[in-house]
């Protein structure tokens, strides 16, 4: 068997090469995909440009299909714009709260998203990355870096682990979006490849264990707002990398330990939606009411 | 597994499974017909059956049978253009049993030119999906390759006759398998092929004296 992606392995050929991680994940990947860095890139930038939609659309404030969520993103901007004083997240955290629900409420009211790294978890990146271009001015073109160092997380997790709330729970989804989100932060910041391990596996360990429980199957509750959560555990990983702080347990072996938690966890809380908040008397109450018994 | 599978793939909400599979299951289904769709008859198992309408299941299968891709930001009011077209489509409840994936769908389609078929299949994950059935018979395919879906009489020669054919065009064939009702009867052959192979090759196997209908199927995106 080939071996398995290791976030560790292209860490250091970066060191090695004195050169960023960003890199080694274009050389690599227009290798194995036979394509020019040119497509590629453009590729990245569609995405980039979808994502921007995607926030867009959830800021319209439709209510969803299941009629669950809806207009909570737009609720944090009018409140941030209109009592900036009040804040206590500050400008970069408030905007990618309102950013990453913006893009979960699209998802459930069948907007159109980028899975990155699936539906239910598509608002993390995008929350973060355009929180920080509006605050510090990044144009669409800085984001590309970032994007491609956030898909390098997420192929070694996919390898390693699993990305799917079905086999791992929602530390494989949000968590990994978490993970990913945090190194592009650093990527885009210019810290080292080493800064962007450490993010990565600050992420995902403060993910750790979290379940799937969507209520009446739907990706609605908990999945919207878990997707501000994961933003804001991003912010928190990037920061504390940015100033040097280190994971203790190194990053690949952090994946692997999720991998092994989803394992052990039932299957009531994997998207079967028989445990967790969609067995709770509310949940249940509302999945009566939608139809759609479990 | 590439980079575009983890930034990407670009869809329309809200699951990959309920929704872009849907869609795909969808086109698939069409492709399978060879043909536009004029009646459609939607069966929803399992999970399909019990979350369709939060999930969109329901305006994703008929944009997939309008041959609309997942990303395509008119599914969420395909009945209205289904009903425009003239695509007479409904749903039902269905049971296709415990050992069928709870993601499953049957589509039981009438083309515009009156061609019929019968499709089951399932949503696996991610948005990939795997056709469990095609009318009588229980045949396993993902649709990922070239694929050849041929009705025969079950007689000597009718799986020569396809194998030669497809040898003089040096078509390399990845998978093949033979299914039939009864001995002697009418039995069904599914080919996986490398190679893309034209509609000419499709006639001269058609024409063969075994051989009664050829379905190809060309591979999704
Ligand atoms: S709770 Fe489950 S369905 Fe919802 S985002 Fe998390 S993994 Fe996806």
């Amino acid at each position: 068997m080939a071996e398995k992606y290791s976030l560790q392995h292209w860490i250091q050929k970066a060191q090695d090469e004195h050169t960023s991680l960003y890199v080694i994940g274009l050389q690599h990947q227009i290798q194995a995909m036979e394509i020019t860095a040119e497509d590629l890139l453009s590729k990245m930038l569609t995405a980039l440009k979808v994502m921007e939609e995607s926030i867009q659309t959830g800021l319209i404030g439709n209510r969803s299909k299941g009629g669950l969520v809806g207009g909570d993103a737009l609720r944090i901007q009018n409140y941030f714009h209109s009592q900036p004083e009040r804040s206590v997240a500050g400008p970069v955290l408030n905007r990618a709260i309102t950013f990453a629900l913006a893009v979960g409420e699209a998802n459930a009211c069948m907007g159109r998203i980028v899975a990155a790294p699936t539906a239910g978890a598509s608002g993390v990146l995008p929350g973060v990355l355009f929180a920080l271009a509006e605050a510090k001015g990044f144009s669409r073109e800085e984001l590309v870096p970032p994007l491609i160092v956030a898909g390098m997380i997420g192929m070694v997790i996919a390898d390693r682990a699993s990305l799917s709330g079905a086999s791992g729970g929602c530390q494989a989804e949000c968590g990994s979006a978490a993970a990913m989100a945090a190194g592009a932060i650093v990527s885009l910041l210019h810290g080292s490849p080493e800064q962007v391990g450490d993010a990565a596996a600050i992420a995902m360990k403060n993910m750790l264990g979290l379940v799937c429980d969507p209520v009446a199957g739907l990706v609605e509750v908990p999945c919207v707002k878990r997707n501000a959560g994961a933003a804001a555990q991003a912010i928190v990983a990037a920061e504390m990398a940015l100033a040097g702080v280190k994971s203790v347990i190194p990053v690949d072996e952090v994946i692997d330990a999720m991998g092994a938690v989803g394992k052990c966890m039932h299957s009531s809380l994997k998207e079967t939606a028989q445990g967790g908040l969609a067995a709770s008397p509310t949940g249940l109450a509302w999945t009566a009411q939608l139809g759609q018994s479990t | 597994m590439n980079i575009l599978d983890i930034i990407g793939p670009i869809m329309i909400g809200p699951s990959s499974s309920h929704t872009a599979g849907a869609v795909r299951l969808g086109n698939m289904a069409r492709i399978i017909l060879g043909e536009a769709v004029q009646k459609a008859t939607i069966g929803l198992h399992g999970s399909f059956a019990k979350t369709y309408r939060g999930h969109g299941t329901d305006v994703a299968i008929v944009a997939g049978l309008m041959g609309w891709p997942t990303h395509d930001s008119r599914i969420p009011s395909s009945f209205s253009y289904a009903k425009a077209a003239g695509l007479d489509f409904r749903f039902e409840i269905i049971d296709l049993g415990d050992a069928a994936h709870p993601n499953s769908a049957q589509l039981q389609l009438t083309g515009v030119k009156n061609e019929q078929v019968s499709v089951v299949g399932a949503s696996i994950g991610g948005g990939r999906i795997m056709i469990t059935g095609v009318d009588d018979f229980s045949i396993e395919f993902h649709g990922e390759l070239m694929t050849l879906l041929i009705r025969h009489q079950d007689q000597p020669g009718a799986i020569a006759a396809v194998t030669n054919i497809l040898y003089q065009q040096g078509v390399n064939i990845a998978k093949m398998e033979v299914f039939r009702t009864d001995k002697g009867a009418s039995a069904l052959m599914m080919l996986e092929i490398d190679q893309m192979i034209d509609d000419e090759v499709v006639d001269q196997i058609r024409s063969c004296p075994q051989i009664n209908t050829v379905r190809k199927i060309v591979p999704l995106q």
